[in-house]
């Protein structure tokens, strides 16, 4: 490997720094009363209690899956903070109000909200840690009927909805991680776009992990009505830590009667350094459930994490109905991901697509693991699969773990993988076309991941674009 | 899972007096009986068999085979793939009396071989399939009392093929059969194996048959695999084959009987400049279930595989498909394609497919496909404008599907008696 290379590959992780404010944290350690303690400190209503202590209840019941092909120490429970918040947090008002640091901690990340405002023509719904601090655009969206808002707003302004559709995609004993959170969650985003309303804008979330030892642990709610249609955006940077992390979302989408719903997300935490010391363990639950004739549409960069176990999935519930999955995963240094999507048909006609595209590089394991599952009464239905491995070096490994599970003779599954390295012809063919060893790294992989980015909307892919080419180039040696 | 519950319906097999045996071989079996105990018959907790449920297989006490009836030449002569040499096994046991091996082929029941002392057996029987690789291998191990062992002497070609039969009559219902085939192949001789699986009687019993090969630099095999059992019985079947540099293992299997039938096909590439070829086909009616579990470990660089499977499905047949190709850290320049394609003729029949590629190297060529789908309207209909009717129109398409695989038989006369199987198999599915 080229000096040029080495510096390039141990680049430093570049959104590593700590804003410095007072936080409002638990101690460490979960019990009931913890679980409690969040929920008074939220003044959420008795019902959103129980739900939270009958997942905690059947959280202490189940066991942590060892399934997925990653690797780490075990994790202390008890050793985690369950809540954090920003102490100068006050009512939500206007941006004026919000912390000065918290704007600059933005700025240095580049979504300056007051800007974004302006030219992008983008709600920022920021999380800080587990509360979110400013909502913007909130009277453009109003006027359509939209709401957006934190979590726990809504849970105080409109319990109805929240009620009515939380855990009814993703259950609170779903899986382990899923009842972690539907315990403990703090804050998140919620979305409602009424009865055949266009969201007038993206509507975007940064999350930022920002105290230490604090897992977090949001909770997305996008609820769609019959013909509605929005693009959400949702993006991650978290500063450097030593220790390791644990991020456990669950994000639930529910697509009514021809509604549309797009879920990009650019993931982008601190990955540890080359030992594998530090970095988030990323534990998501993702999954959308779409009605007759309604799209749900997944696209992710996941360029972050030490750890990386999330695979977002739709249930194709309604006759008609669309799945998508577009996905880049690159994994470099110690970094682990297990990653894909379940695309389960069980409606008539309904198609589902995915496209995944893993790279690997230094001694980074990559696993594409997916479901797609054809039920007896999903006559007619149709799945492509498509899953690229591109391997840089020779120290790290792509793994595929494709479950395809048909049960019925009128429909159509194609699965495609193939796994290969970076083309030393084409990196000369560049070169000889005076392009560096970086910049011709950045081309050919741009190439290879173009049929994802280009689900992505414009600034999100050129974000994702800029972090794959800190997340590998000069990884070829 | 360990399920000590699990074992007694094996004691009697487990316990079964033998004839004094080397030690090698004592030491072997009680390894292989602990380790059984230890992991018992697999749930469907067992990923490896999450849509193979052999949990049943626990409930029947089984027994070894009874005293078999008589059988003979005219019996076997209808099974025949071929004309050349065969070695027959009776509900598990070599009938010498009805095999017929040429001299200069070195063939010779295991128990035999066993008996003899043999230095081959001693150094690979049991450790080619290492128990560890499923818990009926183990099963086996510790339960076999008879085999075939065939050696294919160094720079010798083989004329004909080798036929192994593998025989059941009306004994072997209720009872576990346990063959063993064994098979080396010395540095470049050439030759091919054809292993069969068929039964004289509608039994209910199982089949618990391990076939391990061991090929010496430069060799050449050929293994045809046709299971075609009693529609009633269990099949599991575990191959193996260790290559040395420049190798060439073929393998073409079959599956059309037992009621579920299992295969697990592993081939450990542990030369450079080895080629694997695996194909295979499996046609499904009624409740049959059949599953391949292939793996091909490419532990070295400068290697080809290559696998299609292909599946046509009737009725509320199941068909359950995983291929794990694992290529390690120095088997650069592995060239390694897996395909597996299903063909479902009934809305009530299902398909489990999993296709996995594990890899560590990165100057790899690795691809794998797999589809499930019904037969093209549209091709259907083209034949239909032509004048060929529906039936035929199905059939033939059907046919073109199957025939990708069955054309890589390389022998004519098996290609054509294989043929003839599976069009016979085909008329019975389409009625």
């Amino acid at each position: 490997m080229s000096t040029e290379m080495e510096t390039l590959v141990n680049r430093e992780y570049k959104h590593g720094w700590v804003t410095d404010i007072e936080m409002d944290t638990l101690p460490p350690g979960l019990t009931e009363e913890t679980v409690r303690f969040i929920s008074a400190k939220k003044e959420e209503p008795e019902w959103l209690l129980e739900w939270r202590l009958k997942a905690y209840r059947r959280w202490l019941e189940m066991t942590e899956p060892t399934w997925p092909n990653v690797h780490y120490p075990p994790i202390d429970y008890q050793s985690i903070a369950y809540y954090s918040s920003p102490k100068s947090m006050k009512p939500l008002g206007s941006l004026d109000e919000v912390d000065p640091k918290l704007l600059e901690t933005y700025e240095k990340l580049g979504i300056p909200l007051s800007e974004q405002k302006l030219l992008a023509g983008v709600a920022v719904d920021a999380i800080f840690d587990s509360v979110s601090v400013g909502t913007t655009f909130k009277a453009t969206l109003a006027k359509e009927g939209v709401i957006f808002c934190s979590f726990g707003e809504a849970v105080k302004e409109h319990p109805e909805l929240v009620k009515k559709y939380l855990g009814s995609v993703v259950p609170a004993s779903d899986n382990y991680f899923a009842a972690l959170n539907s315990a403990v969650f703090s804050d998140g985003s919620f979305v409602y776009i009424p009865k055949g309303v266009r969201c007038p804008m993206e509507l975007s979330t940064y999350f930022r992990i920002n105290a230490a030892n604090t897992g977090q642990f949001e909770r997305t709610l996008i609820v769609a009505e019959e013909g509605a249609y929005v693009s959400y955006l949702e993006g991650c940077t978290a500063p450097k830590r030593d220790e390791n992390q644990l991020h456990a979302a669950v994000v639930e989408l529910v697509a009514l009667d021809d509604a549309s719903i797009k879920y990009s997300t650019v993931q982008n935490w601190y990955a540890g350094d080359e030992n594998g010391v530090g970095g988030i363990y990323n534990f998501v639950t993702k999954r959308g459930k779409a009605g007759a004739r309604a799209k749900i549409s997944w696209t992710q960069v996941e360029t972050g994490s030490a750890i990386t176990w999330k695979y977002p999935s739709v249930i194709l519930q309604g006759d008609d109905s669309i799945g998508e999955f577009y996905s880049v995963a690159v994994v470099n240094g110690m970094q682990q991901a297990d990653t894909g999507t379940k695309m389960i048909h069980i409606g008539r006609n309904t198609k589902s697509t995915i496209i995944s595209k893993g790279i690997s590089a230094g001694k980074g394991q990559n696993s594409y693991r997916g479901q797609v599952k054809i039920l007896p009464k999903a006559h007619g239905a149709r799945n492509y699969t498509q899953c690229d491995s591109m391997l840089i070096g020779n120290a790290c490994g792509a793994h595929t773990f494709p479950y395809i599970d048909v049960q019925n003779s009128t429909s159509d599954v194609e699965h495609e993988a193939s796994t290969s390295k970076i083309g030393e012809d084409q990196i000369f063919y560049c070169k000889a076309r005076g392009l560096n060893t970086e910049h011709a790294i950045s081309v050919i992989v741009n190439g290879f991941c173009r049929e994802v980015f280009r689900e992505l909307p414009m600034e999100f892919a050129i974000e994702a674009q800029k972090l794959l080419g800190i997340s590998l180039e000069g990884s070829v040696g | 899972m360990t399920t000590i519950a699990a074992v007694p319906p094996f004691a009697e097999l487990l316990d079964a007096p033998r004839p004094a045996e080397p030690a090698w071989l004592a030491a072997r079996r009680a390894a292989a009986a602990e380790r059984f105990a230890a992991v018992g018959v697999p749930s469907s907790r067992d990923e490896d068999w999450r849509f193979t449920p052999v949990s049943a297989i626990a409930n029947t006490a089984w027994t070894a085979p009874g005293v078999s009836p008589e059988v003979t030449a005219a019996d076997i002569a209808r099974f025949r793939l071929s004309t050349g040499s065969l070695a027959v096994l009776v509900d598990g046991r070599f009938a010498p009396d009805l095999s017929e091996l040429p001299a200069g082929v070195t063939a010779s029941s295991l128990h035999a071989a066993i008996s003899e002392g043999n230095a081959e057996l001693e150094s690979h029987l049991g450790l080619v399939a290492p128990i560890a690789m499923s818990p009926f291998v183990a099963l086996s191990l510790a339960t076999f009392t008879d085999g075939v062992v065939l050696h294919l002497a160094e720079g010798t070609t083989l004329a004909t093929p080798l036929e192994v039969m593998h025989l059941t009559t009306t004994a072997a219902e209720g009872a576990l059969i346990a063959p063993r085939v064994f098979v080396t192949a010395g540095t470049g001789a050439r030759g091919a194996i054809l292993e069969q699986f068929v039964s004289l009687a509608d039994t209910l019993h199982v089949t618990n048959a391990v076939t391990e090969l061991v090929l010496a630099p430069e060799s050449w095999v050929e293994h045809v695999r046709v299971q075609r059992e009693s529609e009633q019985a269990w099949h599991l079947g575990f191959t193996h084959a260790e290559q040395a540099t420049a190798s060439h293992y073929r393998s073409f299997a079959l599956s059309l009987g037992a009621k579920l039938a299992r295969h697990n096909l592993h081939a450990r590439l542990g030369g450079e400049q080895v080629e694997t070829l695996m194909y295979g086909l499996y046609l499904t009616r009624d409740s049959q279930l059949a599953d391949t579990h292939s793996a091909i470990f490419h532990d070295q660089p400068n290697c080809n595989s290559w696998e299609v499977y292909k599946g046509v499905l009737d009725d509320t047949s199941r068909a359950v498909f995983n291929g794990k190709v694992f290529v390690q850290p120095i088997a650069q320049k592995t060239d390694a394609k897996q395909t597996n394609r299903n063909l479902l003729l009934s809305d009530t029949a299902r398909v489990d497919t999993k296709p996995q590629l594990e890899i560590f190297a990165d100057d790899v060529k690795c691809t794998h496909g797999a589809t499930v789908g019904r037969l093209n309207d549209l091709q259907r209909y083209y034949l239909q404008t032509r004048g060929i009717g529906g039936r035929t129109a199905q059939e033939l398409l059907i046919w073109a599907f199957a025939a990708e695989v069955l054309t890589e038989v390389t022998i004519a006369p098996v290609r054509a008696a294989i043929e003839q199987i599976v069009r016979n198999r085909l008329d019975e599915m389409l009625g």
